[in-house]
């Protein structure tokens, strides 16, 4: 019985579109989280003078806001995928459920 | 200043190493302190609402769902609260800002590297885990898997898991509260032993989340404050504080003779050395010894987190995917925002500890050891009670730590083991609670025997450890039997043990093991990297990946066809079990 709903899932168009999509998003998220990660630890392995570069005439380097900022993108991305997930993939969601128990 | 490198160095083997200060990490040798009564009542005050708490809990806690999920009624926000307090340690507050105080950036770099791997979480687990799950992240991979191997698999890398993450945090309290109380090291294990029993025993997932989203508030409350105190004396200028930094370790450098002597060897204007030392904590310096133990060590960060059982666990006992996002978003921002807070604390500690002649003996070290900059900091900025507060905040830490670990190794036993596998999933809700009820006892004793065991040991690489096998065994299995139509049980089974005996093989013939617990001589590690997980993780999926596409056998097949249903319900959540009615 359950069996037949999820089959009936899969033939719906809606529910090939909600795969595709939350899925191609998911994965452009995960790549680009890692190559901000990455990245700033590649700056760390082969270029330390750039982040150890005062901004301006102070003592606070690049370092300083490029790191702030990994930590902030990480909270900011998280959040960008969260609300499209909750809102139109979830809502999407319903939609294809609710039509495989009709 | 050479002392003091040498008692950093019990905690922080691994700044000098270039490895990490775990999340959960070792907090080093201390020295024993006067018995603080001031942190004691506060402590005291502290166990009583959670006692309170767990009799509470006890009362629900009646069903096996209960024990292990809190019956999947928890929210989205308390949950990312939870999350936060399961991950945040005593060892991450007082030793990333100890690290901060002596090496500056660095200390932001470790952590980074223990953020980001929840975006990845989010991304690709989260809700998959969710709804495919019902108690452990063996549910999810045995959605479709023969349950025999996979359970066992999942035991083993839970277990494995939980047993160093534990150990580590049994000596980091014995150590702790010796230095904050000024008890017995055995004493504060055997105390930390017993609340945790308590906690876990009666009060099940329940009494485990409140336990933690108190302590996850009042680490955040505590450390916020701190924070601001410090930002509030230079009238929120940012530039100004790490200046005043930059000067205090200028000044550092010009009085101290080791600085003096090397300038004059070198033909150097001293001055000029001193500046360069002072300027040193504003970017990275020897945390990374080579690209390669870097990106090894940043992947062992970033996938553990997403392999962590005691985490993985907590997205049962939301109620929804919806929920689980949630948490995770939640949990993100509290922790990305705990990070920025200990980054402040420890320049506060540079200027305000440092210079302040009475938190230092009479060689100019940290009195207690350097994991008390964070402490004495807190009585700098708030007087004795403040100090109190903290110091119970710090042992309320460990205790919502060591209980999720608990709970999450118990549930291994009783669920994997002795529900699924021993019963063949026909085990009533009341035996498999009074297994797990006997799995956490079991497990206390030990992890109080080996807290007391492993006292003298440099512990510092279990936390690194546990993250490595949780990135090069867990995940993998978990990725592939989610994403992969083709990943088979004897695929998964034998690439999660390539991954689990990769990575624990090659930290036991890795520097920090091999010549500093194991003392044979420097250069003799036969694997030169700081973390095993670049190489690990890359056994564990390929080894995944290999033996499912040569596995041509019948229940392959079978296995195969399942993937179809598997992947409709853990992409819509359709047939996910659901929340139990709390």
């Amino acid at each position: 019985m359950q069996n037949d709903i999820y089959e009936r899932i899969r033939a719906n168009p809606k529910y090939q579109r909600l795969v595709q999509e939350r899925g191609r998003f998911g994965w452009i998220m995960t790549i680009l989280m890692l190559i901000v990660y990455y990245g700033y630890i590649a700056l760390i392995a082969f270029d330390k003078e750039f982040l150890a570069k005062p901004i301006g005439t102070g003592v606070t380097t690049l370092g300083i806001p490029i790191g702030a900022g990994v930590i902030l993108f990480a909270i900011i991305i998280t959040g960008i995928y969260v609300h499209r997930a909750n809102t139109e993939f979830d809502a999407l969601t319903e939609e294809i459920i609710k039509e495989a128990q009709k | 200043m050479r002392t003091a490198m040498k008692l950093f160095g019990a905690l922080a083997l691994l700044t000098a190493t270039g490895a990490a200060i775990a999340a959960g990490g070792d907090v080093g040798q201390t020295v024993k302190q006067e018995t603080n009564w001031t942190a004691i009542a506060m402590f005291v005050i502290f166990v009583a609402m959670t006692l309170w708490i767990t009799k509470w809990a006890a009362a629900r806690t009646t069903t096996a769902a209960s024990f292990y999920t809190a019956g999947g009624g928890v929210t989205g926000f308390q949950n990312g609260l939870a999350i936060a307090g399961d991950y945040m340690s005593a060892a991450s507050f007082l030793g990333i800002s100890a690290a901060i105080m002596a090496n500056g950036y660095d200390g932001l770099i470790y952590s980074i590297g223990f953020l980001v791997g929840w975006p990845i979480v989010t991304f690709l687990l989260a809700e998959r885990l969710r709804n495919l799950g019902r108690f452990t992240f063996a549910d999810v991979a045995g959605y479709r898997f023969r349950p025999g191997p996979i359970r066992s698999f999942a035991a083993a890398g839970t277990l494995v898991v939980v047993a160093f993450y534990l150990i580590a945090q049994m000596v980091g309290a014995g150590q702790l509260i010796k230095l904050l109380f000024g008890l017995d090291y055995w004493m504060a294990v055997v105390i930390v032993g017993v609340l945790m029993m308590v906690y876990v025993l009666f009060g099940g997932m329940t009494a485990t989340t409140w336990v933690q989203i108190i302590k996850a508030c009042l680490l955040l409350a505590g450390a916020s404050f701190m924070a601001f105190a410090v930002l509030f004396h230079f009238g929120f200028n940012i530039e100004a504080m790490f200046a005043k930094a930059v000067e205090i370790k200028t000044n550092l450098a010009l009085n101290d003779p080791k600085v003096v002597a090397k300038a004059a060897e070198q033909g150097k204007d001293l001055m000029e050395v001193a500046q360069d030392i002072g300027r040193s904590i504003m970017g990275p310096g020897n945390f990374v010894k080579d690209p390669i133990s870097a990106i090894s060590f940043g992947m062992a960060l970033m996938f553990g987190t997403a392999g962590l059982p005691h985490i993985l666990m907590r997205f049962f006992t939301v109620p929804d995917a919806k929920q689980a996002r949630k948490s995770v978003l939640w949990a993100t921002t509290w922790i990305g925002y705990f990070y920025i807070l200990t980054f402040i604390i420890g320049f506060g500690a540079i200027i305000f500890v440092l210079t302040d002649p009475s938190f230092l003996d009479a060689k100019g070290t940290l009195k207690g050891g350097s994991n008390m900059a964070a402490i004495h900091l807190a009585d700098a900025l708030g007087g004795n009670v403040f100090l109190g507060f903290m110091s119970a905040v710090a042992f309320a830490t460990i205790l919502a730590v060591v209980a999720g670990l608990t709970l999450s190794g118990a549930s291994a036993v009783s669920h994997d083991l002795y529900a699924t596998l021993f019963k063949d999933g026909k085990a009533d809700s009341a035996s498999e609670l009074r297994v797990s009820r006997i799995a956490t006892l079991c497990l206390g004793v030990v992890a109080v025997l080996l807290g007391i065991a492993f006292e003298k040991q440099n512990v510092a690489f279990m936390v690194s450890l546990a993250f490595a096998v949780a990135a090069s065994a867990n995940f993998p299995v978990l990725l592939l039997s989610v994403l992969w139509k083709d990943c088979t049980t004897r695929g998964a089974v034998i690439g999660g043990f390539l991954g689990l005996i990769a990575a624990v093989g090659l930290t036991i013939v890795s520097p920090a093991v091999w010549e500093d617990v194991l003392g044979n001589p420097k250069g003799s590690a036969w694997f030169p990297y700081t973390s095993p997980a670049l190489f690990s993780m890359l056994a564990g999926f390929l080894g995944t990946w290999l033996f499912s596409v040569l596995d041509q056998s019948e229940q392959a097949k079978k296995e195969r066809a399942a993937y179809a249903a598997q992947r409709v319900r853990s992409e819509t959540g359709f047939g996910a079990s659901v929340a139990s009615g709390h």
